[in-house]
């Protein structure tokens, strides 16, 4: 199963390799990871969904944990949240088609933000179903480039992730069984 | 604790950094460090010259490295190492996964070039946080002179609190060069992601004592954590009462009295058959600051078949990371053994105490004397001839099992050895260190003859610093752990693990230490007798029997109720 990992950590250099290290070291699987700065300057936020069942995901939250830059970890994944990837794809678009892929981006509510003599940049944002399909659509017209910035999330509604407040993968509760 | 960036402006005083480092070291009540000096550190080693903390210079950067970790495993202080950029503190390296497996509180400080030459591969450059982000708990950069004494201070209680580990901090020549302000009365530290759990949750304590009252088969299953923590008196005292056998892991020796009728030696892959056969037998586990590393639990998914296991472990991550557990209870093992012992109420011998006295006297640890020296008969030599007092340490091998088998151990922090990294070359720089931290007390490294030549330099150093360690050779002329397993598992072919010795006398005489040499039972006990009155390093070396295994043994991947020999 798939889960959404809300992290928070010190903005410090090494942050992302200490991180990126030890998803590959310990053979995690990541399947996206973005990372910016957050309200706060001197913390970032990354958003991790990793691949694995329970017992995956117990260990990579411990060992996450033991980085001592990492401050909060979440699972959102049971929340209510709002997510968010977004994409750039630029396509081959000869003027016979070009009609074409100008719908399939408003079906999308997709923006044009490049206009080539042989190619047509779009952007689209939405949750990871909306993009695939988005990535469908627009591959048989041949995708030349794409670009995806991975999946930023927030929950929904008064619940927060950040330091003060929000559901805590607290590094003292362990699964029993 | 103040929050960072809050500088208090009393008591400032302006110096280099080299000299902040050094009154930081000395303010975290640093006496001994051991280092190598190079192009980087000299502005540290020029403040080192006049500061009254005690530098050991070893003879290569490993044995610094690794006789901070002895210095540490010893006194139970933070060992400190220091290594210039590039290869020395490349040569750090092998020392510092060593502390990271075995969780020992170090602290390893390396020069690096200077700040505007970083990332252009300049001369002795290499990117050591880089290189040692998997073997370190933490690891820093110092940028900028303002962040040097904070960064200590967290080095220090990031590597002493919590599983202990090394911590590397990385200090650009510049920043040692260059003066900046210090503090003595500022305690800051910023590590909001950093809060080990001690105390065991009412909940989980609740579920540990309903489990312990129900089993009919306990099994204590001990480890390093016992010694980091200090635990032996409260694991002596939950083991009484429950009248409950202890099994320890190679790193646990000494944190129960081997003495004790209670106690069933070592378990796991070199563990002793009752030690083994209650493990798999038992109907509950009690898991105290162990691991359940592969060379304890053989294959994994038969391991304790009937039981239910409690887990103690100050590191969250240890739970559930091998073997599934019932109970997990992390937090620091002394703690909540103070908060379950109260809970719990003293329970009478039976059957289990019958089924386990009668393993013991059915698969004794033993071995047959035959007229040639045994090396069995060379621990027990040096545990008569020290009284069962002195501190071990050992390098790799054959040797280092008999030493867990044949010495009995009765005191924590008498038995240092490399277990998780498993590193030849270890026991000498670690007995150098052992013997700075205790200089009153008789000092043994049991080596083989393949692994002291890992660091067999630093009898320089031994005699240099005129720090008595005595070095036992078990020379069996062979890479002889190496060998058991070509012998057992391929077919007797002795692939590259015959050696070719020098004559370990004259290296040590060479050196300026002692050296003797033992081929014979009659000559084992003047011999040691000599090496442990004597005030200078002695080596000896025991011509030992050539093929002796270290039996029984459970065969790699194997379970625990199928042990060979
Ligand atoms: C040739 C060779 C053969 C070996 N054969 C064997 C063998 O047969 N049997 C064997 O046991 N080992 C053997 N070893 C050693 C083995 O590789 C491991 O190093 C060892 O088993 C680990 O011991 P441990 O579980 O006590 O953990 P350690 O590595 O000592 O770790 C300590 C544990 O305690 C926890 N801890 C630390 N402080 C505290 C605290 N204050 N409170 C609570 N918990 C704490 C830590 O988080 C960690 O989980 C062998 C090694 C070599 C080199
Ligand atoms: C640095 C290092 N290299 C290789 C090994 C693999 N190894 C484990 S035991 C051993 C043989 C050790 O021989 P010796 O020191 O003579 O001890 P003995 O087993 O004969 O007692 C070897 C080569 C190791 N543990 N460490």
């Amino acid at each position: 199963m798939r889960h959404t990992l809300a992290v928070l950590v010190e903005n410090t250099p090494g942050v992302l390799a200490r991180v990126a290290g030890l998803f590959s070291r310990r053979g995690f699987n990541i399947d996206s990871l973005a990372v910016g700065r957050t309200e706060n300057p001197d913390l970032s936020r990354m958003t991790i969904v990793v691949e694995g069942d329970d017992r995956i995901l117990e260990q990579v939250t411990k060992q996450l944990y033991k980085l001592i830059d990492v401050i909060k970890i979440s699972d959102i994944t049971a929340d209510e949240y709002v997510d968010r990837e977004l994409v750039l794809i630029k396509v081959s678009s000869d003027p016979a088609h070009r009609g074409e892929i100008i719908q399939v981006a408003d079906i999308f509510r997709a923006r044009i933000v490049d206009l080539g003599r042989k190619t047509i940049t779009l952007e689209c944002t939405g949750n990871d179903g909306k993009i695939n399909a988005f990535e469908e659509s627009l591959r048989p017209y041949g995708i030349k480039e794409l670009v995806r910035t991975g999946k930023i999330a927030v929950l929904r509604g008064l619940k927060y992730t950040n330091l003060e407040s929000g559901t805590d993968l607290s590094s003292n509760k362990t699964e029993n069984v | 604790m103040k929050k960072s960036g809050e500088v208090q402006k009393s008591g400032d005083v302006n110096m280099s950094g080299a000299k902040i480092l050094v009154q930081c070291l000395k303010d975290q009540g640093v006496d001994t460090i051991f280092g190598y000096p190079g192009g980087q550190v000299i502005p540290i080693y020029d403040a080192l010259y006049d500061s009254d903390i005690k530098h050991i210079l070893t003879r290569h950067e490993q044995g610094a490295a690794h006789a901070a970790d002895g210095y540490a495993r010893a006194s139970g202080k933070v060992g400190v190492c220091l290594a210039t950029s590039g290869p020395g503190a490349t040569n750090l390296v092998t020392g510092i996964a060593n502390a990271y497996m075995d969780s020992v509180p170090m602290v390893a400080i390396t020069g690096q070039v200077p700040t505007a030459l970083l990332g252009r591969d300049t001369f002795q450059e290499v990117d050591i946080t880089g290189i040692t982000l998997p073997v370190t708990k933490h690891n820093y950069m110092v940028k900028d002179i303002s962040e040097l004494a904070r960064t200590i201070r967290e080095a220090f209680h990031i590597a002493s609190t919590g599983r202990p580990g090394p911590v590397l901090v990385d200090i650009p020549s510049d920043v040692s060069r260059s003066a900046g302000d210090y503090d003595i009365s500022d305690d800051a530290m910023s590590l909001p992601g950093y809060r080990p759990v001690l105390e065991g949750t009412e909940e989980q304590l609740n579920r540990a004592v309903a489990a312990i009252l129900e089993s009919e088969r306990p099994v204590i299953y001990s480890g390093g954590g016992i010694v980091n923590a200090g635990a032996h008196e409260e694991l002596k005292q939950l083991a009484e009462m429950l009248v409950a056998p202890v099994a320890s892991t190679l790193m646990g020796m000494g944190g129960f009295p081997g003495d004790h009728p209670l106690f069933l030696g070592m378990l796991g892959m070199h563990g002793s058959k009752y030690a083994n056969y209650a493990i798999c037998e038992c109907d509950l586990i009690i898991a105290l600051g162990a691991r359940f590393s592969d060379r304890v639990t053989g294959k994994v998914d038969e391991f304790a078949p009937h039981a239910r296991i409690i887990h103690v472990d100050i590191d969250p991550a240890e739970i559930s990371k091998n073997v599934r557990v019932n109970i997990p209870i992390p937090g620091d093992v002394k703690t909540v053994l103070q908060q379950l012992l109260p809970r719990l109420a003293a329970k009478l011998p039976g059957a289990w105490q019958d089924r386990i006295a009668a393993w013991k006297k059915e698969y004794p640890i033993n071995y047959e004397e035959n007229g040639t020296l045994k090396p069995q008969q060379v621990i027990r030599g040096i545990y008569n001839a020290t009284g069962g007092r002195a501190r071990i340490t050992t390098e790799v091998g054959q040797h280092q099992m008999w030493t867990a088998h044949y010495y009995t151990f009765t005191r924590p922090r008498t038995f240092i050895t490399s277990g998780g990294l498993g590193t030849m070359g270890y026991g000498f720089p670690a007995a150098i260190g052992v013997q700075a931290a205790c200089p009153d007390e008789t000092v043994f490294d049991i080596a083989g003859d393949g692994s002291i030549q890992m660091n067999i330099q630093e009898l320089a150093t031994a005699v240099n610093y005129e720090l008595p360690v005595n070095v036992a050779i078990l020379n069996n002329g062979f890479l002889g752990m190496v060998r058991q397993w070509q012998e057992l598992f391929w077919n007797r072919r002795y692939s590259n693990t015959e050696l070719f010795n020098p004559d370990f006398v004259k290296v040590a005489e060479a050196y300026g230490a002692e050296g003797i040499r033992v081929d014979k039972y009659t000559q084992l006990a003047p011999a040691l007798e000599q090496a442990i009155a004597s005030s200078k390093p002695v080596m000896i070396d025991f011509v030992i029997e050539r093929e002796e295994n270290v039996l029984p043994m459970v065969p790699p991947g194997g379970t625990l109720n199928n042990m060979l020999g």
